[in-house]
């Protein structure tokens, strides 16, 4: 088992996973399944300037083998946008719910089921105090 | 250094420094911070003159950000093709802020004005940068932005077209940073014009990772531009948006195709092995199922602003059979059309939230209603916004129609794209006489609907978008002949290569 074999297969888990909850139809789950995505991309990124292991990425005298600073700056660039808009996201949904009383991602107006507990609560206080 | 150096960085500049600056005076004396908006977006228009004027004789300025040369650093490219996108946006935003000033738009929520600013800067980043992440970068600033205009006034039913709207384009920026990462792997550069010399280099046994990573950018592309089968995200986000928020969308979908413009002839060219005009046999269909829908969309549309919202697709798909030509007259037929049809969609929109503002709870809804105030002036603009849409005489959308069809006659396939784009200009017209009729001639109903604006104040902003047409349409000369200028110089990677990797080396 090479480390490229793991990477590689942790990438694919993360994306099937990702894939799979965004195409369901509530919204908590297609945040998480976007989350997931997004750490997959991230690993991606990474993984595109080549897997070393144990070499510095910044100029050194006694170091003549290193490995691609840019790709990591790529991820780093990556990771504050996807966790802004997370936390966006997160936000927006949770927005969207308490509107309009669904958290279904395409908007119809299905009462939550009654066995989802706190939501199904949640949704009918929300129906009372829509103006 | 003199601030002309520094030209090609302005259009990022000036609204990156005026956003805070609104979004500071805001609170305390919001007549200031309408002001400082206006002042920036003018500045906008006039640096982007200026750029345009220095371009105009085929110079490329290469702006090394921070003077770290070409291909390490991030480098901003001013060419004709980019100099006419800024005009666009700078007409555009002013349009658009005219009209949310006027009808009051930009006080129903406190940072309006402020993202309006940070949209700007992230289209105009879009338009002027030679970096494929940097784009992504602005890609992500203006879809951010966007988020929050989108979601402008509230409501349930802007939220829940928000969730859809930005759950899309997270899905979209995931695919655009794959393909980006595949690319880095494959070449080792970001640089769109180095990655074009490099892609020639890459080794037969990577050939199919190539062409998945071309396809993959080129989808994303698509994504935004609302090609179908990717269209399915606009309509419902465009028609629900505050207008003067849906009249500055207008060029959100003309990033789309301005992206596949300038990256597949430069990166995506001859030389680019398994990757080389990596989207031509699927585009051209593509344009022309969503002009079909488009216009059918604007047949059946049930309210003005979704009919303006469909014309934004039939538009797109139009002006794509002239890009899928990728010939310098199809393209430069395509870029006179695609500044026409942006400010074409824009004053439709702009003309639906006149009419929804004085027919109080019949909004823009495409059925009769009582008579409203200034129902014969409105119809007017109504009708040339409509005239110019669909592409009739003497508004630009003719000539620009004009032109597309007698740049893809050279084509293979020209006898599909001729009957696609007349058949469609056809139920389009259709369209929107059906629409027009009922919320203009029709009425139903006793006494005249619920109060509206006195003034006619909020008809200069859809009529500056019509002037500015007729004027498009005046000067075709002119403007066709540097859209065909820009369209030759797009097409010429080499020279862009040049000037990119040479000057900013310097």
């Amino acid at each position: 088992m090479s480390y490229e074999f793991l990477v590689a297969t942790a990438i694919g888990v993360l994306v099937a996973g990702g894939i799979y909850l965004a195409l369901r139809a509530r919204t908590f789950q297609v945040v998480l399944g976007l989350t997931l995505i997004s750490y997959a991309v991230n690993l991606f990124l990474f993984a595109s300037g080549r897997l070393v292991v144990g070499r510095p990425p910044i100029w050194d005298k006694a170091v003549s083998d290193y490995t691609d600073p840019l790709p990591q700056a790529l991820v780093l660039t990556a990771i504050v946008i996807t966790f802004g808009m997370t936390a966006f996201v997160v936000i927006l949904s949770l927005r969207s719910f308490l509107e309009t009383g669904s958290d279904h991602v395409d908007g119809d107006n299905v009462p939550c089921d009654a066995q989802d507990g706190m939501a199904g609560r949640i949704a009918e206080d929300g129906e009372d105090t829509r103006p | 250094m003199t601030l002309a150096d520094h030209l090609s960085i302005l259009p990022v500049i000036i609204p990156a420094l005026a956003a805070p600056i609104v979004m500071l005076v805001m609170r305390r004396r919001p007549a200031l911070g309408v002001a400082v908006s206006v002042a920036s977006c003018l500045a906008l228009l006039a640096t982007a003159i200026t750029l345009m004027m220095q371009v105009s004789d085929g110079t490329i300025l290469a702006y090394a950000v921070g003077e770290w040369a070409a291909p390490f650093g991030i480098v901003l490219v001013a060419d004709r093709l980019a100099a006419m996108m800024l005009v666009l946006t700078a007409c555009l935003a002013l349009i658009a802020l005219l009209h949310a000033v006027v009808t009051g738009a930009d006080r129903r929520g406190w940072h309006f004005l402020a993202l309006f600013q940070f949209q700007l800067m992230g289209l105009n980043g879009a338009f002027l940068t030679g970096d494929l992440f940097n784009l992504f970068v602005f890609f992500e600033v203006l879809l951010i932005a966007s988020y929050g205009l989108m979601l402008h006034g509230q409501g349930p039913a802007r939220l829940k077209a928000g969730v859809q709207y930005v759950v899309v384009n997270l899905v979209g920026s995931s695919l655009f940073l794959i393909a980006l990462g595949m690319f880095y792997a494959l070449t080792g550069t970001l640089n769109m014009a180095d990655m074009g010399l490099r892609l020639a280099a890459v080794p037969p046994e990577d050939q199919g990772l190539l062409r998945i990573a071309a396809l993959l950018l080129v989808s994303v592309f698509a994504l935004k531009a609302a090609v179908a089968p990717l269209h399915l995200w606009l309509v419902r986000t465009y028609a629900v948006s505050t207008p003067a928020v849906a009249a500055l969308f207008a060029i959100m979908t003309k990033v789309g195709v301005y992206s596949l413009i300038r990256v597949v002839p430069q990166v995506f060219g001859d030389g680019a092995g398994a990757a080389a005009w990596v989207p031509a046999p699927y585009l051209l269909p593509a344009a022309m199922v969503s002009a079909v829908i488009g216009f059918a969309g604007v047949f059946v549309a049930r309210s003005l602003s979704e009919q303006a919202a469909y014309a934004v697709i039939g538009s797109t798909g139009t002006l794509l059979i002239a890009v899928a030509g990728w010939s310098a007259e199809s393209l430069g037929a395509g870029l006179y059309y695609l500044a026409h049809s942006t400010l074409a969609a824009a004053a439709l929109f702009l003309v639906a939230d006149v009419v929804a503002r004085r027919r109080g709870a019949f909004g823009d809804n495409a059925s009769p209603g009582p008579v409203f105030a200034q129902r014969g002036g409105i119809a007017l603009v109504f009708m040339a916004a409509a005239i110019a849409a669909t592409g009739l005489p003497p508004l630009s959308g003719f000539i620009g129609k004009l032109l597309i069809l007698k740049s893809v006659a050279a084509l293979a396939d020209w006898g599909w794209a001729w009957g696609v784009i007349l058949g469609t200009t056809f139920i389009g017209v259709v369209g929107f006489a059906r629409v027009g009729s009922a919320v203009f001639w029709k009425t139903a109903g006793e006494g005249t609907a619920p109060t509206g604006p006195a003034t006619r104040a909020d008809l200069a902003a859809p009529t500056l978008a019509l002037a500015l047409l007729a004027a498009l349409a005046a000067g075709a000369g002119w403007a066709s002949a540097f859209a065909d200028a820009a369209a030759v110089q797009v097409l010429d990677p080499a020279q862009s290569a040049r000037a990119v990797l040479t000057e900013a080396g310097q």
